[in-house]
């Protein structure tokens, strides 16, 4: 039984005491002296030519402090995109621009044209209808294959055409690929949607542009996943401010599921218009503004085929994808269905020949970028429903079809350029087919079929890659950044412990956990340590949260400067007890003296440190504060089985999730109870996505799913309570906590056991449906149904 | 939002004043449409008369003849709460929205406002209720004109519903899965000189009885004299929730459960 506070116990989320009893510090809870409000006149035309803005009879109104337009944004550099794919051709990728203000045209609803600045946010409204805007309306292209055709409309003037990129993974084996399929036994063919979503963070987005005249200082006060990163491409790309003139701050934020990691127009505004206004500027945006402006995610549209064996080995696999882009690069975009979706292709079984195509397409929407997973759902679903349906081509069970191509010597190269250093495949399905109670499946159906229902079950199995990255490789694949993590742990002369971290936590329990680590690791209590984050001006430089990295890497980084203040510590006690340092052992906060019954406590210790009357002052520097970055050298792959099990209202076509179980890798755990969640939670929002969420563009390129009056969000009824399992562990041999990372898996892996549960149940009822695009709405299984 | 002033009269006498005088005005019931119009900037009146503080349009009472008398101001909570004695209805109104919805919206408002998606509607046509004004009163197949539309008058208040209450009845919704309105909604009410159907969520004219399926229940009151019937998806809503004929093929599912709920 782990202490409480320490690794491996369930200790209750500290930071809950301020988010349940309403006393948290989000960003629209920060107000300054003197702050004006900005509201922004977006597009209402998907593509339009802008020839005028006349601002004039708008500048008159009550309140209006300024009115900027694209104009006083030229010469400033445009939103910059943070990776650069080079496609099968050795070419690099188009790069269209982005301007903070819509500048000449505009390429989908919800693009800014003008900010208006004003004494309240109402006045800056009022005065944004008074804006006159001559825009000439162009053609939209909002289907993908249709914007790729010869003569499309042309969503960037400037570029050759709507495609960003066509990549090809990898393209070395296409030959070989291709000739695989021509002499396998069996090819099943699949062609599928992977539904555009909207992220939907409880919490929009706010920014909070702030600057001091008298020092040069900026600060900017927003909703980010990834303060850092913001600085950095804010700061150097957009508007020329130095790191240390230039401060972000992202406080308590209330989830970002990925939307929350990328630079956005507002924030840049924000911070150019407090300098240009010498005044705060504030920025708060509306939930109908957030379905137009928020990067949305997924949005793949793939045909796969897999090529089997006579004994029904998986032989090869071929992908051909269309990833769209949006309107803009949005800052992680070109990566999402590249290296973050390729590279998993092989999933958990040993395909020897994989070839992926992706083209990635410009379109009149908004632009879309990494969502909870980022493309190793997308490679997931495609993987996990050909399979599916190729167990029931070939009449074989789909379970014993995936484990007799399971992979299971590790580590394990896969032919899509990523090493598996860990995992046990065939453990998490026993756990799953265990917790799943897959013998009674039968009886259940037989229960459903008595109420005229029909019962299914779906099984699939996931990989995924997390603890984004090594630096040097992610360099390679065209990031224009580093992908380590850092922490500074401050000891206070008393023994309690400050660890500034460059990760985020915005919702994921970080402040709870990581405290679990570190003292652990002292052996003393929780409570004695403190999680800073989410300020460039107090925690060392650090690239944020998201791709399931934190605990991976920012936990890391956290080890290794622990590792480093307890060695210097052993240095001090060994001094204060006279004692040889290599014999000093460090347990439960105390040091003691190998062999021996001498021993100081751990606040001895730190007292001495900073009261260094008794101290090896001629060795070592007073104080205990140690800094550390971490690079990991591989990728950490979680992995795990879900079965889920609906039942189908043939009627009226209504799946309901009756049972879903989760059986999951994730090496070593630091807090069962806060794994839990955050699997509970993926699979909340895989489930939502698989039944309930469709973004839905109408030909003119209008979002007709732009509010919760048509977009579904899931709700607590939507979803069953979850068999959740973790204890299948292989850990990871490459960083020290032995931890793969948990935050992404319940998304990646709940949407195709529930399309395959839902196929299965309309199966069972004789009904020859064989695939549906998600989301399993009721009118879609319905008409599906009637063949 | 729009700035704009607000009354709020606590007698009816006062409300109708308000309403008839010279500044465009415009009835606030529960707020539970028009505040989010408001909010979007989709409405501009320059002055709310709002009716919550008007007691004597609210609550609930038997008539001598037996009606089931509803207040246009009672909240969706207190019909399901207080409406015992026409059990479809308390439930209708119980299945309403969420708890702040039904707290604060009200019957008279639901009518008014005639969202083709609405509950209330489906209940007022089945049970050939009567809709009392502050000017008159009107049947409620004279009630209902279209989406979004009614007989009501500019300044007209629905002070009272009376239900005739049947023999048996039911509501059935099938909800739509992001606004949980009805995609379709039936009420089926049967009383001693024939059945009723209503239907909503499902036509573009918004609420309709169905009158080959009043006319076969009419003469035997099961799910089965109504199996094999069917409405064209002729004049059906048809959206990203479900097609025309979706929503045709549904008004023959739900109407047939409501009957069987019904018993």
């Amino acid at each position: 039984m782990p202490k409480d506070g320490g690794i491996g116990a369930s200790t209750k989320r500290r930071e809950d005491v301020r988010f349940l009893t309403g006393t948290g510090n989000y960003t629209d809870d920060i107000n300054l002296r003197g702050q004006a409000y900005v509201h922004f006149l977006r597009s209402d035309v998907a593509h339009g030519r802008l020839n005028t803005v006349d601002t004039s009879a708008a500048e008159g109104m009550p309140g209006v402090i300024r009115i900027f337009t694209g104009k006083d944004f030229e010469g400033i550099g445009g939103l910059p995109c943070g990776w650069q794919v080079t496609d099968r051709h050795g070419e690099v990728m188009q790069e269209p621009g982005h301007p903070v203000l819509a500048q000449g045209k505009v390429r989908h609803v919800g693009d800014p044209i003008a900010a208006v600045v004003a004494e309240t946010r109402e006045q800056a409204r009022d005065a944004a209808e008074a804006i006159e805007l001559d825009i000439e309306e162009l053609p939209a292209v909002v289907d993908m294959k249709a914007a790729l055709e010869d003569g499309a409309p042309k969503v960037h003037d400037d570029l050759t055409s709507n495609l960003c990129y066509d990549w090809g993974f990898v393209e070395e084996n296409k030959a070989a690929v291709d000739e695989a399929f021509k002499s396998a036994a069996h090819v099943t063919t699949l062609e599928l949607v992977n539904n555009r979503l909207v992220a939907n963070p409880m919490e929009p987005r706010v920014a909070v542009g702030d600057y001091n005249r008298s020092t040069g200082d900026h600060t900017l006060y927003t909703t980010s996943q990834n303060p850092h990163v913001i600085r950095l491409l804010m700061g150097a790309f957009v508007l020329g401010i130095p790191e240390h003139k230039l401060r972000v701050v992202a406080p308590d934020v209330g989830g970002g599921f990925g939307s929350k990691i990328f630079h956005y127009a507002e924030e840049a505004f924000c911070t150019f218009a407090a300098k240009a206004l010498n005044r705060p500027v504030k920025w708060t945006c509306s939930r109908s503004e957030a379905f137009i402006t928020d990067a949305h995610g997924r949005d793949h549209v793939t045909k796969i085929e897999l090529a089997l064996d006579a004994e029904n080995n998986f032989t090869a696999l071929r992908t051909d994808t269309y990833a769209n882009m949006g309107a803009y690069l949005s800052t992680f975009a070109p990566s999402v269905p590249t290296w973050l979706h390729g590279t998993l292709m092989a999933g958990n079984y040993k395909t020897p020949l994989i070839y992926v195509n992706v083209k990635a397409v410009f379109t009149n929407t908004v632009p879309v970028d990494a969502y909870r997973g980022a493309g190793r759902p997308e490679a997931t679903y495609q993987l996990e429903r050909v399979i599916d349906k190729a167990a029931r081509e070939l009449g074989v069970d789909p379970i014993a079809l995936r484990r007799q191509n399971f992979i299971t010597e590790f580590p394990y190269a896969t032919p899509v350029a990523v090493e598996y250093d860990t995992g046990d495949y065939h453990a998490t399905m026993d756990k799953l087919e265990e917790i799943g109670d897959f013998k009674g499946f039968a009886a259940r159906r037989k229960e459903s079929e008595a109420k005229g229902r029909l019962r299914g079950l779906g099984i699939n199995c996931y990989i995924e890659a997390c603890g984004i990255a090594p630096s040097n490789l992610v360099g390679q694949l065209g990031a224009r950044a580093g992908l380590y993590e850092s922490a500074t742990v401050r000891v206070n002369a008393t023994g309690g412990l400050v660890v500034m971290t460059g990760s985020h936590s915005h919702g994921q329990g970080h402040e709870t956990s990581f405290a679990q680590v570190v003292a652990e690791m002292i052996g003393i209590d929780a409570d004695q340590v403190e999680i800073v984050h989410g300020d460039t001006a107090n925690t060392p430089m650090g690239m944020g949260t998201y791709g399931s990295r934190s605990i991976a890497v920012g936990g890391s980084a956290m080890v290794r400067a622990t590792e480093k203040i307890i060695n210097k510590a052993k240095k001090i006690a060994a001094h204060l007890m006279e004692a040889s340092e290599a014999d000093i052992e460090l347990k439960d906060g105390q040091f003691s003296v190998a062999g021996t019954d001498k021993s100081v406590a751990w606040g001895d210790v730190t007292l001495a440190a900073y009261v260094p009357h008794n101290y090896p002052l001629e060795d070592i520097e007073p104080g205990l504060e140690e800094t550390a970055f971490y690079d990991p050298s591989n990728f950490t792959y979680p992995s795990g089985a879900y079965a889920c099990e609906v039942e189908v209202d043939p009627e009226t076509g209504r799946v309901t999730i009756e049972r879903f179980a989760a059986a999951d890798d994730f090496g070593n755990i630091i807090n069962p109870m806060i794994v839990s969640g955050q699997v509970h939670g993926g699979i909340g929002q895989g489930i939502g996505q698989a039944l309930l969420e469709a973004c839905v563009y109408d030909e003119n390129g209008q979002l007709q799913s732009g509010s919760y009056m048509d977009y579904a969000m899931p709700r607590a009824d939507d979803v069953p309570f979850y068999e959740v399992d973790h204890s299948c562990q292989t850990p990871c041999t490459h960083n020290p906590l032995g931890v793969k990372g948990c935050g992404e898996a319940g998304a990646i892996g709940s949407p195709p056991s529930v399309v395959n549960a839902v196929i299965d149940a309309l199966q069972s009822g004789g009904k020859n449906v064989t695939h549906i695009d998600m989301p399993l709405s009721p009118s879609r299984v319905w008409q599906a149904m009637q063949g | 939002m729009y700035a704009f002033d607000i009354e709020r009269p606590t007698r009816l006498t006062d409300a109708v004043k308000l309403l008839s005088d010279a500044t465009d005005s415009q009835p606030l019931g529960g707020g539970q449409t028009l505040i989010p119009a408001l909010k979007a900037r989709l409405a501009a009146p320059e002055r709310l008369v709002c009716l919550s503080g008007v007691d004597e349009i609210k609550g609930i009472c038997t008539a001598d003849d037996g009606a089931l008398c509803i207040g246009g101001g009672t909240c969706h909570a207190d019909v399901a709460a207080g409406a015992g004695a026409y059990p479809a209805l308390a439930s209708l109104a119980a299945n309403i929205g969420d708890p702040a919805v039904r707290n604060r919206g009200t019957i008279g408002g639901s009518l008014a406002n005639n969202d083709p998606s609405a509950c209330y509607p489906a209940a007022l046509l089945a049970s050939g209720a009567t809709v009392v004004t502050t000017n008159r009163k009107i049947a409620a197949d004279d009630f209902f004109e279209g989406m979004f539309t009614t007989s009501l008058e500019d300044g007209e208040i629905i002070t009272e519903v009376r239900f005739p209450v049947p023999e048996k009845a039911n509501y059935q919704k099938f909800e739509q899965p992001a606004s949980r309105f009805a995609l379709v909604g039936v009420f089926v009410a049967k009383y001693a000189d024939g059945v009723r159907v209503a239907v909503t969520g499902a036509s573009e004219d918004g609420v309709f009885r169905w009158s080959e399926a009043e006319a076969a229940l009419s003469s035997d009151f099961s799910a089965g004299a109504i199996e094999g019937l069917s409405l064209p998806g002729d004049g059906m809503i048809s959206d990203m929730h479900g097609s025309a004929d979706y929503r045709a093929h549904l008004v023959g599912v739900v109407t047939r459960r409501a009957v069987t709920a019904a018993g």
